[in-house]
């Protein structure tokens, strides 16, 4: 059930270079059931940004009633959000769209989770669900340098973690695409996030076996009601039919919708 | 007394305030967050023969206190808005006003004529102000004499009262009311949005695939405000205001211009529960400024017989 609520700030820090994680606390986190769904935030009480801002949930903790979001700070209103300090509140409607199906891989098979920038996030409560799961998670998370690499750490405890940067300063010098190559990664199901180019050599290389492929696009309203936010399907990319991201996704089976 | 109550031709509203076309699909996602029946009337996505997908993405880009759109009309088409979406509505006891757009005078005739019939709905909004489409819809909001003839058209064939809905992208907006008015019209619905654009910074290309869209939102109320100050005054139809209402204050201040119920946009995608909201906001404002009830606010600004006896209450 979508919830607007006022959340309180539990922490916000800096954790890479522009790279933010906000932890709230609020009831709404009791409908938070599954990892992939978002929060659509306001970050401004005026009209300036007036639109809310979607941010995915990158770790859930149900007991305590908090939520933590990783966000880069990069316009107006993540500039705004990241100014925001502990005590204080933030509007948030929430939780919205579908998240990965962690019902997709059996116990014992392995899933490869694939993180690019800012597309790492929502990976890590879904690497959580799937250890719990039984599930042998590998993660390969791709960033553009070194400055902005962010939960290497977390992930690492979770399973086995790769990670690639685009000018080499940390990890695999190239993309997550090379990693996998590479290190000749084999796995059962594939859960990915982050550039549509990432996500559509994925989708290509790997079009034999079961990939879930969450998308961003600009959203307005964030509840399927505004229409900015379509895809054509897969089985009709020209044609009428459609998809939403932000309330028919941001996951999709690869395939399902064109990207 | 119901001091909400508003008496429009077609239309028994129980409150003056609606959902924008556009604004609000065809419902069923607010229908999560609140009793639909609430609303004094919704207006619902804009309707056309055939099925449209609309424009590439990215569709939206955000302004200072406004977003640009270029949805581009993506509806299911005249059938399934029929058959699904309306009959869906039926659930609710609220009338709906149809949004009916097209590219040619003949689409925009079949629409109203089959949308028409649909029980529930108690009005059409004759959008001839689309800015996102290449053909048609425009053309029809610019020039008056087309579109008084596409107003008299779809009167001929409508089974209920037609509302013309005005853009604000022209030179003179008092000489299109007065065009649709002399075309038929029952009552007129602005403003639409003001085409506009953006340039991204780093690509130095627009960030609207369609390249414009349609300016909506707070920036844009003082336009409205001024054009329906100005239209009211020189036709006798009725006026749904909208552009920027955000609040229980901006409704008023529509009414002050000279509307006679107001529709909510750009506001329900920030707080879906923004019209009940102002719904339920409204009795006590009416209090606070001396009003007994809504349509005695109506024209404030201009007529000055309201006024006077305003004062003796």
């Amino acid at each position: 059930m979508i919830k607007n609520e006022l959340c309180t700030i539990i922490s916000q820090k800096e954790i890479a270079e522009n790279i933010y994680e906000l932890t709230l606390q609020g009831e709404l986190v009791q409908s938070m059931n599954e990892p992939g769904q978002f929060v659509h935030i306001k970050v401004s009480n005026g009209f300036d940004p007036l639109l809310r801002r979607p941010i995915s949930i990158a770790n859930i903790d149900q007991f305590n009633n908090q939520f933590t979001m990783i966000y880069r700070k990069e316009g107006h209103g993540t500039t705004l959000l990241s100014e925001k300090l502990a005590g204080q509140t933030v509007d948030v409607l929430g939780p919205l769209g579908n998240g990965f199906p962690v019902e997709a891989i059996k116990s014992g098979e392995t899933a490869l989770l694939v993180g690019g920038g800012i597309g790492v996030p929502p990976l890590y409560e879904l690497s959580q669900r799937l250890v719990e799961r039984g599930v042998k998670v590998i993660h390969v998370l791709g960033f553009q340098s070194k400055a902005a690499v962010f939960y290497e750490e977390a992930f690492a405890r979770l399973g086995d973690t790769f990670v690639a940067t685009v000018d080499g300063t940390h990890g695999t010098k190239g993309f997550v695409t090379n990693v996998i190559e590479n290190n000749n990664l084999d796995f059962d199901v594939l859960y990915t996030c982050g550039p549509t180019p990432m996500l559509r050599a994925l989708e290509q290389g790997y079009s034999h076996k079961k990939v879930y492929l969450s998308l961003e696009e600009r959203m307005g309203c964030g509840i399927g009601a505004c229409f900015a936010c379509v895809c054509h399907t897969g089985d009709d990319p020209t044609g009428y039919t459609y998809k939403k991201v932000c309330s028919d996704g941001p996951v999709f089976k690869a395939g399902e919708v064109v990207i | 007394m119901n001091r909400l109550q508003v008496e429009l031709p077609g239309l028994n509203l129980k409150n003056p305030i609606m959902p924008a076309s556009g604004c609000f699909g065809f419902g069923r996602e607010y229908s999560q967050f609140y009793d639909l029946s609430t609303l004094g009337a919704i207006m619902i996505k804009a309707t056309t023969v055939e099925p449209r997908f609309g424009n590439p993405t990215p569709r939206v880009a955000e302004t200072s206190a406004g977003m640009l759109n270029a949805i581009g009309l993506q509806n299911p088409g005249l059938d399934k808005v029929i058959n699904e979406e309306l009959t869906w509505l039926e659930q609710f006891d609220v009338p709906i006003i149809a949004n009916v757009a097209g590219s040619l005078e003949e689409d925009y005739v079949q629409v109203a004529k089959e949308i028409s019939k649909s029980p529930n709905v108690h009005a059409l909004e004759l959008n001839i102000s689309c800015p996102n489409v290449k053909t048609g819809g425009i053309a029809f909001g610019t020039i008056p004499e087309i579109a008084k003839g596409l107003t008299k058209k779809v009167k001929a064939v409508s089974d209920v009262p037609v509302y013309v809905k005005l853009s604000p992208n022209v030179s003179n907006i008092v000489e299109m009311a007065k065009a649709v008015e002399a075309g038929g019209a029952d009552g007129l619905t602005m403003i639409n949005t003001l085409i506009g654009m953006r340039i991204d910074l780093k690509t130095g290309v627009p960030v609207l695939a369609n390249k414009t869209g349609g300016l909506s939102g707070p920036a844009i109320k003082p336009v409205a405000i001024r054009m329906i100050h100005e239209v009211s005054q020189h036709v006798s139809l009725p006026i749904i205001g909208m552009g920027g209402v955000q609040s229980a204050e901006d409704v008023i201040e529509f009414f002050y211009a000279g509307a006679s119920a107001v529709a909510v946009g750009t506001a329900n995608f920030v707080d879906p529960l923004i019209c009940p909201k102002i719904i339920e906001e409204l009795p006590e404002l009416l209090t606070e400024l001396g009003f007994d009830h809504i349509s005695e606010c109506t024209g404030r600004s201009w007529n000055k017989r309201e006024k006077l006896a305003h004062s003796r209450a």
